[in-house]
């Protein structure tokens, strides 16, 4: 068969099942992504004549004779299509992923098709931006600002890596060519609960191509958590890399390598199992029942099925409701999400020719995972290398070791280089989850409003094993419970195993789950007294003379470096009454309502948190830095540069930036928890200190001046009318021995809190149940922006992804505990079509504890989104849902035509 | 996605060719549900295109639909004036799930042959009095009405082999008057409930309901009903278990909205520029 791809004409033959998407990617063109494999997420359109069609639909062989055009091809080498250009101007994108078939769906479009957006994109899932950006980029508008020296921080400066994102060339974890790669499998469990009785590896072994298959047998038998947290002991060494009891439907069973993934997939396939079925327990309260089948015995359980918990009273809440004239007691549920991170986890393991094992990873955390690899393989660590390049998306679910450890272990056994990718059904039924929690609240109140006393129970469904089970239970218990003052409070929180998918980390973190309960409980109280919600919120928020303090009256690191809640409540309150809207729609039975929520977060955990740095001045004057944290989507790659070319009074852009390198950069926990500017950016601006403190030292050491005689400026040392460029600089110092290197490491203690508020305006049909957004206003106190486009994609994602949480996205499993919607067709993210504009507004605030004044923001954006929503449906229609997700089937009953 | 068990694809010069079927073989029309998914099952596919059936035809007795055709042609097509119902065919292609890009692609035939509630050719097809002929691996061609063909939920009266060749819907259908209705859980999302309602010259009412239930039910009134006479025929039609269960809409909101969509059908229908 003839192919002409990119202008390139070639003869080969596709195998006679194989989709246009994996043939352009086997010759190289790796611009072409992998988001669902299913036609769901657009990230592989392609043209085919010109059209856009979904590549991983597309049988291979029908590109023959035709032409194709990939994100690779769709301009001239040095050139930018008119499309990729905007993409950069409005940087309209975070993580990049989705880039390449969103420029190639947009470019495609004609004048007609422009006009109505939501229904030409919604074939184009993007989880990151909010779909902010790409309609910004859509429209022409230029969002990045000037690199100047100087005044990097605070300026709008592109992602680095812009250029390669929009042009195809930016390299995730799977656009690599391998030499002798083999393919890794897993088959994984039918049953919630089973013992494995036998495995039958020869029919598997027996499969053309097969190389190897692993059982629990073949593992080493240690336990360990796949959630990476620094201190180990936060969560329970519960799992083995392969088991002989499956507690979920979904779990891994064994692992099948092969010469190809078609191989290892019928190598699965011939796999012959036993299993002994056991009874299996899917709700967290009947697991905790004495009769309850029981999940583990591994001593690092509290009891029972109940693997944590948590309780704390400050003051005294019996005085406190004693106290009250009103009482409001309600139960709130949340519910399961999956972060859908459009790279799927993955890893490629390799040996070097020195015998080094290399790991090349999608992750949050690369030094943690390393950390956990040499625990389970006991690799002295120098022989292990863990790096990831550019990661498509991580919100928590890549806090997670999923994938790394089977490809180190067949790599041992094979000695050849191992890959294992993810599918997107295997995200949902195989990877982590939102934990599920459901929240009694009860409020006890003064008639004016005052809190006398809170009282939560957090009942968390952890799932078959416990890894972020208690942190995400104490987040929990912490913030949302310090959002208010009160002098009683108390909170009790249960983590159960339960035989379902596990929970692990997720943007919100815990926090998300009780906010949603706590916010709904006050505007129900609100409601109760006949108070406007702002003013009962005011009354209590805490405020910036407040003693921090949840349920625990211990002394915590938590302290207001800034404070701009007060501000946040008035640019809400005032935007929701004046701001732009879209009218209500026609017709008799819509209603209209506003809710608001309020949120805070502390900026970091409570558990230790590291990461290092380390910067040199290079030969030819620009900088280099090396910091340990991950970038995702976060933008942490474009703000540490920004906060490194602030102290060193230079442009963003003469700073090089390698990340998230085991190698190459200084240890790192992870970017998780908000850390990637108040801890990862703490470091780099204490090692850009450190340097520049090297440099003009060494100036006035050569010139027998004073240090402060000097100062940085683009190129150069700067002493009244004497400039010496830096190249010149560095070449005097390196001749005389002098190293223009520092190294500094950062430790997140103690920490400051940001503030988030939601405002939300929509309507709701009392009929069908639709809903419409009418408004969106967020007000954030997140400190000094370091770079305000990048902190507004933030939002704008958080804000998108909470809508999904409250609107659209909803797991739903049978009776036996499988998984009826793993696929991103029914299992629905918001797309460009549900996504409305939102107005974001900023405290003004400098932090006087986060770096350069700033605080976290990547995660905090999303816990007042769902309850916001919650409050405005109540304000519509005078009845509270309570739980998650506000589908139009699950509410459309309780909305009562007006009489 | 690779379908890795796929050995061969086949494409014969006419179906006719395809005499001896068997497990394993499945037909291949524009492949996105086939390459959407794992298909253990399958060994070998069958290229209809290979056929080169043409896509549509205008004619003076209605539109002949090849079940190749491109879900993007038919919404494409310019339907001649005096087709009332001309509409319906736009509409019912963006009524689905499915990005304008895998419409490029994805065939009228195929959306029918999987039989999904909420495949809207079928809604379609069903509301303006549609035939299928069907070309079974032994034996002579056959004819069935559009409404006979969906038996369930993503099952079909299709024999093993068997081939959806065409669609034909009649030109005094598409003359009809006609109203639309459909709702999604989401925007622009699969559908929950999708009913069409038509009224010819005499002032009758064809009402078709799609999405909603397992398959398509269609009820005819002479003259314009009353609403309870509406909601009774409804509710003798559909009992509460007939309606489709699944994520994208819980069986009681879904019988909450055909009943809501077919009054609304009902009374525009009935309205101004009802036949008199």
């Amino acid at each position: 068969m003839n192919f002409s791809i990119d202008g390139h004409s070639f003869s080969a033959e596709p195998r006679p099942g194989q989709c246009l998407r994996t043939f352009l990617r086997e010759r190289g063109d790796f611009g072409v992504k992998k988001g669902c494999d299913q036609g769901d997420c657009g990230a592989c359109t392609v043209w085919v004549d010109g059209a856009p069609i979904h590549s991983c639909l597309m049988p291979a062989f029908r590109a023959a004779d035709r032409k194709v055009t990939t994100i690779q091809g769709l301009a001239n080498s040095d050139e930018l299509h008119p499309v990729q250009q905007a993409f950069l101007d409005a940087q309209g994108f975070q993580c990049g992923y989705c880039s390449a078939g969103m420029i190639m769906t947009i470019a495609a479009l004609d004048d007609a098709q422009r006009a109505d957006l939501p229904r030409h994109l919604k074939g184009n899932l993007c989880r990151c931006t909010g779909y902010a950006a790409i309609h910004d980029a859509i429209d022409g508008v230029v969002n990045v600002s000037d690199d100047i020296a100087g005044n990097a921080c605070g300026a709008s400066l592109p992602n680095p890596f812009g250029p390669g994102i929009v042009t195809g060339h930016a390299r995730y974890t799977m656009d690599v060519e391998v030499p002798g790669l083999a393919h890794l499998k897993v088959l994984r469990a039918p049953h919630a609960h089973a013992r494995i009785l036998s495995i039958d590896k020869a029919p598997a072994l027996a499969v053309p191509g097969v190389l190897e298959v692993f059982t629990w047998e073949d593992v080493p038998r240690r336990l360990y958590s796949t959630a990476t947290h620094e201190d180990h002991l936060v969560d329970p060494d519960d799992t083995y890399m392969l088991d002989d009891i499956v507690r979920f439907v979904g779990q891994r069973v064994a692992a099948v390598v092969a010469e190809s993934e078609a191989a290892a997939e019928a190598g699965c396939r011939a796999l012959k199992v036993e299993y002994d079925v056991l009874p299996a327990v899917f709700d967290p309260e009947l697991a905790m029942a004495p009769q309850a089948p029981v999940l583990h015995h591994k001593g690092g359980e509290a009891h029972g099925n109940v693997f944590a918990e948590i309780r704390g009273e400050v003051g005294s809440i019996a005085e406190g409701f004693a106290e009250a004239d009103a009482i409001h007691e309600r139960t709130y549920t949340t519910s399961r999400v999956q972060h859908v991170h459009l790279e799927t986890h993955g890893s490629i393991a390799w040996k070097s020719e020195d015998g080094r094992i290399h790991v090349r990873t999608s992750s949050q955390a690369p030094f943690i995972a390393h950390e956990k690899l040499c625990h389970l393989f006991g690799f002295i660590p120098a022989d292990l290398h863990v790096f990831t390049e550019r990661v498509g998306g991580g919100f928590g679910g890549k806090q997670e070791m999923l994938t790394e450890d089977l490809c180190v272990l067949a790599l041992l056994k094979l000695g050849r280089p191992v890959k294992w990718e993810y599918t997107r059904e295997e995200q949902f039924i195989g990877a982590s989850t939102r934990h599920q929690m459901t929240t009694r609240v009860k409020l006890g109140a003064k008639a004016d409003g005052t809190l006398t006393a809170i009282e939560i129970r957090v009942v968390s469904n952890t799932g078959a094993y416990g890894g972020h089970g208690s942190e995400t239970l104490a987040a929990s218990l912490s913030s949302p419970m310090s959002a208010y003052r009160c002098a009683n409070k108390k909170g009790e929180g249960f983590v159960v195993y339960t035989n379902m998918v596990p929970g692990g980390g997720f943007r919100g973190y815990g926090a998300s789950q009780t906010t949603f309960a706590i916010e709904c409980a006050m505007d129900d109280l609100a409601k109760l007294l006949g108070i406007d919600p702002f003013a009962l919120r005011r009354r209590n928020m805490v405020t910036a003379d407040d003693w921090i303090e949840a349920i625990w009256s211990g002394v915590s690191d938590v302290e207001f470096g800034s404070y701009g809640l007060d501000q946040c409540m008035d640019l809400v309150e005032n935007a929701l009454a004046t701001g732009e809207r879209r009218p209500k729609p026609e017709g008799e039975h819509w209603a209209e309502g506003t809710g608001i929520a309020l949120a805070m977060l502390e900026s970091g955990p409570p558990t230790e948190h590291r990461s290092g740095a380390v910067m040199e001045l290079l030969p030819d004057g620009r900088y280099h830095l090396a910091v340990g944290s991950t970038e995702m989507g976060n933008g942490s790659v474009t703000s540490h540069r920004q906060l490194a070319a602030s102290v060193l009074a230079t442009r963003a852009d003469a700073i090089d930036i390698i990340n998230a390198d085991t190698d190459k950069a200084p240890f790192d926990t992870g970017t998780f928890a908000s850390t990637g500017t108040v801890v990862a950016g703490q470091a780099v601006t204490l090692t850009a200190t450190a340097l520049r403190q090297n440099i003009l030292s060494y100036v006035a050491r050569i010139t027998a001046t004073k240090p402060g005689d000097w100062a940085l400026e683009a190129g150069a040392v700067v002493n009244g009318n004497t400039r010496i460029a830096l190249p010149e600089l560095h070449a005097t110092g390196t001749a005389a021995g002098h190293r223009f290197q520092a190294k500094r490491k950062a430790y997140l203690a103690p920490r400051t809190v940001a503030f988030n508020v939601q405002g939300i305006r929509l309507a709701v049909h009392r009929i069908t149940g639709d809903i419409e957004i009418l408004q969106s206003v967020h007000a954030a106190d997140i400190g000094r922006l370091i770079n305000p486009m990048q902190c507004r994609g933030q939002i704008n994602g958080s804000i998108l992804m909470g809508l999904g949480w409250a609107l659209t996205e909803h797991m739903d499993y049978d009776e036996s505990g499988h998984m009826k919607n793993a696929a991103l067709r029914n299992y629905r993210i918001p797309s460009f079509a549900d996504a409305p504009r939102t107005q974001i507004l900023f405290a003004d605030t400098y932090d006087t504890i986060g770096p350069l004044g700033a605080k976290a923001q990547g995660e905090c954006a999303i816990n007042p989104i769902a309850p916001a929503v919650s409050n405005a449906l109540f304000d519509a229609t005078g009845v509270r849902f309570a739980s998650l997700p506000f589908t139009p089937d699950r509410i459309f009953d309780q909305l009562q035509p007006r009489p | 996605m690779d379908i890795n068990t796929i050995r061969q694809i086949e494409r014969p010069r006419a179906a006719a060719e395809v005499t001896h079927w068997r497990e394993g073989l499945a037909w291949l029309s524009g492949g996105t549900w086939l390459f959407s998914e794992p298909q253990p099952a399958l060994d070998t596919l069958i290229d209809l295109r290979a056929f080169d059936w043409p896509d549509l035809t205008v004619g003076p007795d209605g539109l002949e639909i090849a079940a190749t055709a491109r879900i993007a042609a038919l919404d494409a097509l310019a339907p001649p004036p005096e087709w009332t119902a001309g509409p319906l065919l736009s509409l019912c292609s963006r009524a689905l799930l499915m990005s304008f890009k895998i419409a490029h692609e994805a065939s009228v035939g195929g959306n029918i042959c999987m039989s999904l509630p909420a495949g809207a050719m079928i809604s379609l097809t069903v509301a303006l009095e549609g035939t299928y002929t069907l070309w079974p691996r032994d034996g002579a061609p056959r004819t069935v009405k559009a409404v006979d063909f969906v038996t369930g939920n993503h099952a079909n009266i299709l024999a093993p082999g068997e081939l959806l060749r065409s669609i034909h819907l009649p030109a005094a259908a598409l003359k009809k008057r006609f109203a639309f209705r459909r709702s999604s859980l989401y925007h622009l999302g699969r559908s929950a409930a999708l009913l069409i309602g038509t009224s010819g010259p005499d002032g009758d009412l064809l009402l078709t309901i799609t999405a909603a239930t397992f398959r398509p039910v269609q009820l005819h009134f002479a003259a314009s009903p009353s609403a309870e006479e509406l909601r009774h025929a409804i509710a003798a039609a559909i009992p509460h278990e007939g309606y489709f269960d699944d994520v994208n809409g819980l069986p009681a909101y879904r019988r909450h909205l055909t009943f809501h969509f077919a009054e609304e059908i009902r009374a525009e229908l009935a309205g101004p520029g009802a036949a008199a």
